[in-house]
């Protein structure tokens, strides 16, 4: 099938040349790390994880999210998802690839890696998550290809796949605990040390991931004969609109923890984050656009004569999706650091070189999304009925 | 004998599969033993697990301090990074009280314990979070002396250990050290670091080894009470003893080996 992504129109070729683009200058700055150091991020010893850890930590919850399709459609049969759920396991491939990618460039030495592989640790969580994500990564790819390959061929998919798909569902959810957990029992930090984390990982990257996938499935139909289905969108968007209420909801029960039992340690980060503490605010601004973008997302979402208006549905989609990019791939990981455990302020915001990098990886993802969908997309004009009968090709 | 293609491959791929098990089942067992397990040198010092008790009392002056941190900057190749404070590296330093013991601090403290210097460094704790969560034991405790120990050469720099060290002990090389050191003082017996791996205090095993006295120790003129804190009879169990004494943060349960007294 890879055959697929090497004919295209010139917009495809357009897209893959920009992004090829991006991802050379961020190559090129990599460089630059790789010879200087780490010093060349905004990063600190107080504050040692920076804007690459946040956005591994937002994508593994991107990539779980794959199974808020996955888990409908094998597990309960819902058949309106049977178009969509290739296009959300090709979205983990990429996102799991955009994971070990910021892992790697977060590394103070990247070249030995493969320590990690040469002295198992299973008690430290890194280890884990390195396995777990490996694991999923290789468990979409498989699962991905195979029923697109079966749908090409317009033949059920074989058998042997079953047991993939069902490890796979629950698979899912643990990359993302595992992620929650490298911040969950650490002594001393508070703003993660909660047992609520996992949970609130989950809840929202079962609101990002399915945004994404729905602005996905809007592009895909916007620019090719491929229609995911109005009714698949509009679940989706219900699923969305659950998982981030939750999500509010639990960082609603982190703020009810922290300020009503005033111990200081817990209130700390949340201060710095949405007020600024001591006089440092770096991070207020961009905190409560999250904050906004949540709270205008929810409204959009909650009330179903907007939901449905699928306009008004991409727009709380983005505002989902950049809400929490925030939140997630920013802020908390920032505000762990801020205080630090001796009580001492020192800010982080990302340099150039780092933002130019972080940018390349997400072009690496996109590429390698916008490949894997061409494919499926390719296949999927070419068979025009699902395996349902039903069609899933545009009409002129 | 003949073989198609399918074939070759499948039998390559489960012969490197094989192959890769085999490696690191051998390499399982190799974890296993120690880094030095080489036997120590007869004038070595020897002890259960190793402490130190810091006797505030001791340090008056701006230059008992520094006598200490410098020792140990010297001894190490500590390079001494002025140019930007957030690369900062230290082993050894001062934090006052408020920032050394966070959350203990009262309202109406006398402004003079509340400013009062107080030497830090690694606690080498009993039950350290650091080595808990390194993805490659490139920080461990010696099962020997319960030395929190660092492996700079398997380091992989990813910061694990600093976001879980509840005290600051942990500094990361953002950039090459060698040029922050200064190349008169430069110890040439002990190995200077590169880019990218974290460092800190590792209780002077070098210097124990050949019977010596940690550097910090030797330097602060009593101010430092070094000993086997499993020996009932060895000077910080003496002090411990007879006077209150007090650990950063104890609530966490990492179980410090760095006793204060005032």
């Amino acid at each position: 099938m890879l055959e697929l992504a090497i004919k295209g129109s010139r917009r495809y070729w357009g897209l893959v040349i920009f992004l090829l683009a991006i991802i050379g200058v961020g190559f090129i700055s990599y460089l630059y790390q790789f010879r200087i150091g780490l010093g060349i991020t905004g990063m600190s010893r107080d504050v040692s994880w920076g804007i690459y850890i946040g956005q591994f930590t937002f994508l593994v919850g991107v990539a779980a999210a794959a199974v808020m399709v996955v888990l409908p459609y094998y597990l309960h049969n819902y058949k309106k998802y049977g178009k969509i759920a290739v296009l959300a396991e090709f979205l983990a491939v990429p996102s799991v690839i955009m994971c070990m990618l910021f892992i790697f460039v977060d590394m103070g030495q990247p070249l030995r890696v493969l320590n990690v592989l040469l002295h198992p640790t299973p008690n430290s969580v890194m280890f884990f998550d390195m396995v777990v994500l490996a694991g999923y990564l290789f468990l979409n790819i498989l699962v991905g290809w195979t029923i697109l390959g079966a749908e090409r061929k317009e033949a059920p998919p074989p058998k042997w796949i079953k047991p993939f798909i069902y490890i796979a569902i629950a698979w899912a959810p643990s990359i993302h605990i595992v992620t929650a957990f490298l911040y969950a029992g650490l002594p001393g930090r508070h703003f993660w040390l909660t047992a609520i984390m996992a949970a609130r990982f989950l809840a929202s990257a079962f609101a990002a991931g399915p945004a994404l996938i729905i602005i996905l499935c809007l592009i895909v139909r916007r620019f090719t004969k491929f229609d995911p289905g109005k009714e698949a969108i509009q679940t989706l968007g219900k699923t969305i609109t659950y998982t981030m209420i939750l999500n509010v909801l639990f960082l609603g029960f982190e703020f009810f923890t922290a300020f009503y039992s005033q111990i200081p340690g817990h209130m700390h980060s949340f201060v710095y984050l949405y007020t600024g503490l001591h006089g440092y605010s770096q991070l207020v601004p961009i905190m409560w656009l999250s904050s906004i973008l949540a709270v205008v997302a929810l409204f959009l979402l909650i009330f179903p004569q907007f939901r449905k208006n699928e306009s008004l549905l991409a727009i709380a989609c983005m505002a989902t999706f950049f809400s929490l990019w925030i939140d997630k791939g920013f802020g908390l990981v920032v505000g762990g650091f801020v205080p630090s455990p001796l009580e001492k302020i020192t800010e982080y915001w990302p340099t150039l070189p780092e933002t130019l990098i972080t940018l390349a990886v997400w072009a690496i993802g996109f590429l390698v999304l916008t490949i894997l969908y061409k494919i499926a997309v390719s296949v999927k004009e070419e068979v025009v009925f699902d395996k349902y009968g039903e069609k899933q090709v545009q009409t002129e | 004998m003949s073989m198609n293609r399918r074939e070759f491959l499948k039998i390559a791929g489960i012969s490197t599969i094989l192959g890769l098990g085999g490696v690191s089942a051998v390499h399982g067992l190799r974890n296993r033993v120690e880094a030095s397990q080489i036997s120590p040198a007869p004038k070595a010092l020897k002890a259960k697990r190793w402490a130190m008790v810091v006797d505030m009392s001791k340090f008056k002056k701006e230059e008992d301090y520094q006598r200490c941190i410098d020792a140990c900057h010297q001894v190490h190749n500590v390079p001494n990074i002025t140019d930007n404070p957030k690369h900062e590296i230290k082993w050894l330093w001062k934090e006052t009280y408020e920032h050394a013991f966070p959350g203990t601090e009262d309202e109406y403290l006398s402004e003079e314990i509340k400013h009062l210097p107080f030497l830090v460094l690694c606690n080498h704790c009993d039950n350290p979070s650091c080595v808990r969560v390194c993805p490659t034991k490139a920080t461990f405790k010696r099962k020997s002396d319960g030395i929190v120990m660092m492996d700079m050469h398997r380091c992989i720099g990813c910061r694990f250990c600093m976001a879980a060290c509840p005290y600051g002990a942990r500094s990361f090389n953002y950039k090459d050290p060698i040029p922050f050191i200064n190349e008169a003082k430069k110890n040439l017996e002990f190995p200077t670091r590169t880019k990218g791996v974290v460092e800190k205090c590792t209780l002077c095993y070098e210097r124990l080894a050949t019977g010596l006295q940690p550097a910090c120790v030797e330097a602060s003129k009593g101010a430092l009470i070094f000993g086997d804190i499993e020996d009932p009879n060895s000077g910080v169990r003496k002090v411990l003893g007879a006077r209150y004494s007090f650990r950063r943060r104890p609530e966490l349960g990492t179980r410090p080996s760095v006793y204060y007294i005032i």
